[in-house]
């Protein structure tokens, strides 16, 4: 509809944002439409194993080197920011707690799932958005296999289990080099820093870490999937599905982290 | 090489196509299309770019939904089936996609494998393999069996697209614009492959195109659409003997280019 000619209460300006709100609640819709498609697939077999392990092995053991590093400094950067302010009150004693539950509650889940939702997250869209424009879903398709299921429920799953153990991995890693950074400037031991952090972090601390980094993982795998598997427009369409697939999983990581914790704090 | 004209049966429509109109937004493509095609044929479907004769066989496998019109292939009405029958009637029917559509992360063996073993899952694996190398030695590449797609030519990714459609052993194969952007050698390469496999698979095919030189190779009947309908049908000397402009307009784009 050409706003100048069908309508004259309609302005240019009204008529964009009426377009773009349109365009929003219609993408969330479809979006709603997707996950409920992957509940509708996910129990009805065929149950695609083989693609689901190597779609594991995809996420999990190839991200191992980046989370592992990435965990690994945040450690290290963690304890040495926090030190001074701590020294100031003399409490440079209290390190491994605040550390354990700094680490344990936030910056493992967060990290992890900020690094999953870049590299594992562009790939999904970049991949099936690629598949998609070369026709290879529809090949897929007639060749009487629901791609669908092998393609996105697969992934999806493959992030809901993997990434709460890359997260507990990287809680692993960080509080090693937290505790590297600790022993060389402190001289505690390890049986004394690792007490000390296992002391302070609760049951209900490791609950909510899982829960959190199921959530997210799913949120990776779903938003991922989604801008590849609905991508159009040639290759275009593939470099913004792998843009959107990162932007938009990050930006609903920190919305969920935010709702989940207030959720975890009332239990408290 | 023309093909030889045979009877057709036209007592046995394999696909029955009434009414048949697909939109999309405001762009009417196809536009009451009728069109039986029968058992053990080769139908050419011509018309320019952009008439809607990709998105016919797209509906003719499912791919697509009509918005009104009735599609029947092989005796099932295809916009009423549920998945699982939809899922079966495409075991019947081969697709060859215009750019092949390889998958490629996979070699052209798990390409090949990837319909069969999904499909068939008691194969054992000896005849498995048995199976994808019939196939590509009656597409004449055995020698490729363990290539990546992006090692092969256009032509080869062609026969092999072909191939992964015939391990299927489908009874109807539907064609999308299998010469596009091939060279004139490899197009009659295609065409011969498109003849054989109709002889040795006893498939019936539909074949989009816009090459009249393949149409003239691989067709027993030739319909036309232009403006969303179909024309003209018959064999190539009845449609280009036609006095319509559009049609005369086709046929001298292509023979005097």
């Amino acid at each position: 509809m050409d706003p100048n000619t069908e309508n004259p209460n309609i302005t240019p300006r009204k008529y964009v944002i009426s377009k773009k709100l349109d365009s929003m609640f219609f993408g969330i819709y479809h979006a709603y439409q997707f996950v409920l498609r992957f509940f509708r697939e996910v129990f009805v077999p065929p149950y695609e194993f083989k693609e689901i392990i190597h779609q594991c092995y995809e996420v999990g053991y190839k991200s191992l080197p980046l989370i592992s590093l990435t965990g690994f400094i945040t450690g290290i950067v963690f304890t040495n920011q926090s030190r001074p302010s701590l020294a100031n009150f003399g409490a440079t004693s209290w390190l491994p707690s605040l550390i354990s539950i700094a680490i344990i509650r936030a910056l493992a889940p967060l990290v992890t799932a900020l690094i999953a939702a870049g590299k594992v997250g562009s790939n999904m869209g970049a991949e099936l958005g690629s598949m998609k424009v070369t026709e290879q879903i529809d090949a897929m398709e007639v060749s009487a296999t629901n791609p669908f299921k092998y393609l996105v429920v697969s992934r999806i799953l493959a992030t809901t289990f993997m990434i709460p153990i890359l997260v507990m991995y990287t809680a692993c890693v960080a509080l090693m080099g937290a505790f590297l950074s600790v022993h060389s400037n402190e001289q505690t031991s390890f049986s004394m820093f690792f007490s000390q952090v296992f002391d302070t972090i609760s049951f209900l601390d490791i609950f909510s870490t899982t829960f959190k980094s199921t959530v997210f993982g799913f949120t990776i795998g779903v938003v991922g999937c989604y801008h590849g598997y609905n991508s159009s427009k040639g290759t275009e369409g593939v470099g913004r599905a792998a843009n959107s697939a990162v932007v938009a999983a990050m930006f609903l990581i920190f919305v969920e982290e935010i709702i989940i914790v207030q959720i975890v704090n009332a239990f408290r | 090489m023309v093909r030889e004209q045979k009877a057709i049966d036209r007592s046995n429509a394999v696909i029955s196509i009434k009414g048949l109109k697909k939109a999309f937004g405001d762009l009417e493509v196809l536009r009451g299309v009728d069109l039986e095609v029968y058992q053990g044929e080769n139908l050419v479907v011509l018309g320019r770019s952009g008439t809607g004769k990709s998105v016919l066989i797209k509906v003719i496998s499912g791919l697509l939904l009509p918005d009104a019109g009735e599609v029947e292939v092989l005796g099932e009405s295809v916009e009423h089936l549920s998945t699982r029958e939809l899922m079966a009637l495409r075991l019947k029917v081969g697709f060859s996609f215009q750019n092949s559509a390889l998958y490629d992360s996979m070699t052209v063996r798990q390409n090949l494998e990837f319909p069969l073993v999904r499909n068939s899952r008691n194969l054992r694996r000896k005849e498995i393999n048995r199976e994808v190398e019939d196939v590509l030695e009656a597409v004449g590449l055995s020698q490729t069996i363990e290539q990546m797609p992006s090692e092969l030519s256009g032509g080869q990714r062609k026969r092999i697209g072909i191939a992964r459609t015939l391990i299927l052993r489908p009874e109807i194969m539907l064609y999308d614009e299998p010469t596009a952007g091939l060279d004139p050698i490899t197009c009659i390469e295609i065409n011969n492959l498109i003849n054989e496999v109709q002889e040795k698979y006893k498939t019936t095919s539909i074949i989009i195109t816009h090459d009249l030189t393949c149409a003239k190779e691989t067709g027993d009947r030739i319909a036309m659409l232009l403006d969303g309908q179909f024309a003209i049908q018959g064999t190539f000397d009845e449609v280009f003997a036609s006095k319509d402009e559009r049609v005369q307009s086709f046929y001298n784009y292509n023979f005097t280019q």
